[in-house]
């Protein structure tokens, strides 16, 4: 993917949570967004998601500007990503199965057959298929969260968003949820994230950008910028949360 | 002994009462209950007479059915306009907004006898004799759909916004965000409202009998002023609200109960 960032801002009630940033992270196929909280990476990670409307500026996925005023456009903009929040989402009232299948009918056209052969393929995928008559309700947090990016996947997007998606599970399932995405990395398929997972972004992400204050204060690849952080926020940054 | 008594009659979340317990429990229940109102008409020396009211028992039959077709009417389009003005409440233009609740609120804050003259000056007394009850069920219909629309809203607002934003990710129309997302789930949280306001607009249709539209307690009032017999009229008319109320109230107690298991 291609994504630039032009003069992108967004404030709530007054304060400056995106403060015109402008970055072009060039050619690549997975970025991670790390940063202290409320440093804008959830906000920024939803604008491009189309979730959100930045009160000015441009954003271009592979050469498309993002049509924020265009409610038709942004819909058809959020049909084509696959997104996975922090708290899972998923429709409590509907099965894991009819979880996936409602997307792919109703969103994407399939018919119902051809919705429940893809929905049971992705969730074969995953190790889920014992589980596709069960309620969000009746899954562990790490089995909700794969149903979760079962339902994204399963609509072939041409992007995947992750906005902090093991800030909710503990760690035996923050690992069942890295391997899946490390796996869906390792296959080619582009992805964006927030995470407070560091040794994770370093291993998945071709490129790590760090926002703090609304800006984005570097980006490299991931490599490089956890081994040798250029500003001293980053540098500080890490020190504090590679401390333990 | 104290112990076998306690393990008949009382219950608790952890131990639960045995079928013999709660038959034995009902049948002193009621036969307590009894007792007190057999006292109570002993000490008044009231004498029944049932013959003569029983001689009108078509009027009693009619008014009843008029009761159920008022109900049947009234249930549909209350659910109808409370889902409306729901939604306007909601709109995203204003003046609609500020109608409904406008709306809502004199219609909550003001008397059901009020309203029915109110309207039944305005657009009942045009109406041949034969339609009354059609135009008293489109005001109960008025008036309870201001109560089905609060609770409407507070479903709707009852699912979350995490909900939302999911349906938006994935790409859902507001329209169909509204039929697959936000109504099964909020249907869930309204259900035992409903059927309370349910049993609430079966009772309140009582009250058209000032506007003499010839419904069930109408019947009891023009018997009694005949018979002079007001327990013997009344106390089926109690019957036949309760024939009506009671299934509601039990359907109401297990939706009650199997919204608390899925949560």
């Amino acid at each position: 993917m291609r994504l630039t960032l032009t003069e992108l801002t967004k404030s709530f009630a007054g304060h400056r949570v995106l403060d015109a940033i402008t970055c072009d992270f060039g050619e690549l196929r997975s970025l991670a967004l790390i940063g202290p909280s409320g440093g804008g990476k959830s906000t920024l990670l939803r604008i491009i998601a189309g979730l959100e409307t930045p009160d000015a500026g441009a954003a271009t996925l592979d050469g498309e500007a993002v049509a924020f005023t265009d409610e038709e456009k942004l819909r058809a903009h959020r049909r084509r990503l696959g997104v996975v929040f922090q708290a899972f989402n998923l429709f409590p009232h509907l099965t894991a199965l009819a979880n996936l299948t409602l997307p792919l009918e109703k969103v994407h056209g399939l018919s119902p057959a051809a919705a429940e052969e893809t929905a049971r393929a992705a969730l074969r995928r995953f190790q889920l298929a014992d589980h596709a008559h069960k309620k969000p309700a009746q899954l562990s947090g790490g089995q909700q969260q794969r149903v979760a990016i079962a339902r994204a996947i399963a609509i072939q997007p041409r992007l995947l968003i992750f906005d902090e998606p093991t800030s909710a599970l503990d760690p035996e399932m923050t690992a069942e949820v890295l391997d899946v995405i490390a796996e869906l990395k390792s296959e080619g398929r582009d992805l964006l994230l927030v995470t407070h997972e560091m040794g994770f972004a370093r291993q998945v992400a071709d490129r790590v950008a760090f926002l703090a204050g609304g800006r984005i204060v570097e980006h490299a690849p991931a490599a490089e910028l956890f081994a040798a952080p250029r500003s001293p926020e980053c540098q500080a940054f890490l020190a504090r949360i590679l401390k333990y | 002994m104290i112990a076998a008594l306690r393990s008949t009659f009382c219950a608790t979340d952890r131990t639960p009462a045995s079928l013999r317990g709660r038959a034995l429990s009902g049948t002193l229940a009621l036969g307590l209950l009894s007792g007190v109102s057999f006292a109570a008409f002993s000490a008044l020396r009231y004498h029944w007479a049932w013959e003569p009211v029983w001689e009108y028992r078509t009027i009693f039959w009619r008014g009843w059915l008029t009761t159920i077709g008022i109900a049947a009417l009234t249930l549909p389009l209350s659910c109808g306009l409370g889902l409306a003005f729901a939604l306007l409440r909601r709109s995203v233009f204003l003046p609609l907004r500020y109608v409904a609740r406008i709306y809502v609120e004199i219609t909550r804050g003001t008397p059901l006898l009020v309203q029915l003259y109110f309207y039944w000056y305005i657009f009942g007394q045009q109406l041949p004799r034969d339609f009354r009850f059609v135009a008293g069920a489109l005001i109960l219909s008025l008036f309870s759909g201001a109560y089905l629309s609060e609770i409407i809203r507070a479903g709707i607002e009852s699912v979350g916004r995490s909900q939302l934003e999911s349906a938006r990710a994935i790409g859902l129309t507001r329209a169909q965000t509204y039929r697959h997302v936000v109504f099964p789930q909020a249907v869930r949280q309204i259900l035992p409202p409903f059927a309370g306001e349910f049993a609430n607009i079966v009772k309140n249709s009582s009250l058209l009998s000032v506007l003499g539209i010839e419904e069930f307690a109408l019947a009891a009032g023009s018997v009694s002023s005949v018979t002079f017999g007001y327990f013997e009229s009344y106390l089926p008319v109690a019957l036949g609200y309760l024939i009506l109320t009671l299934p509601i109230s039990l359907w109401t107690q297990s939706l009650e109960k199997r919204a608390r298991f899925e949560t």
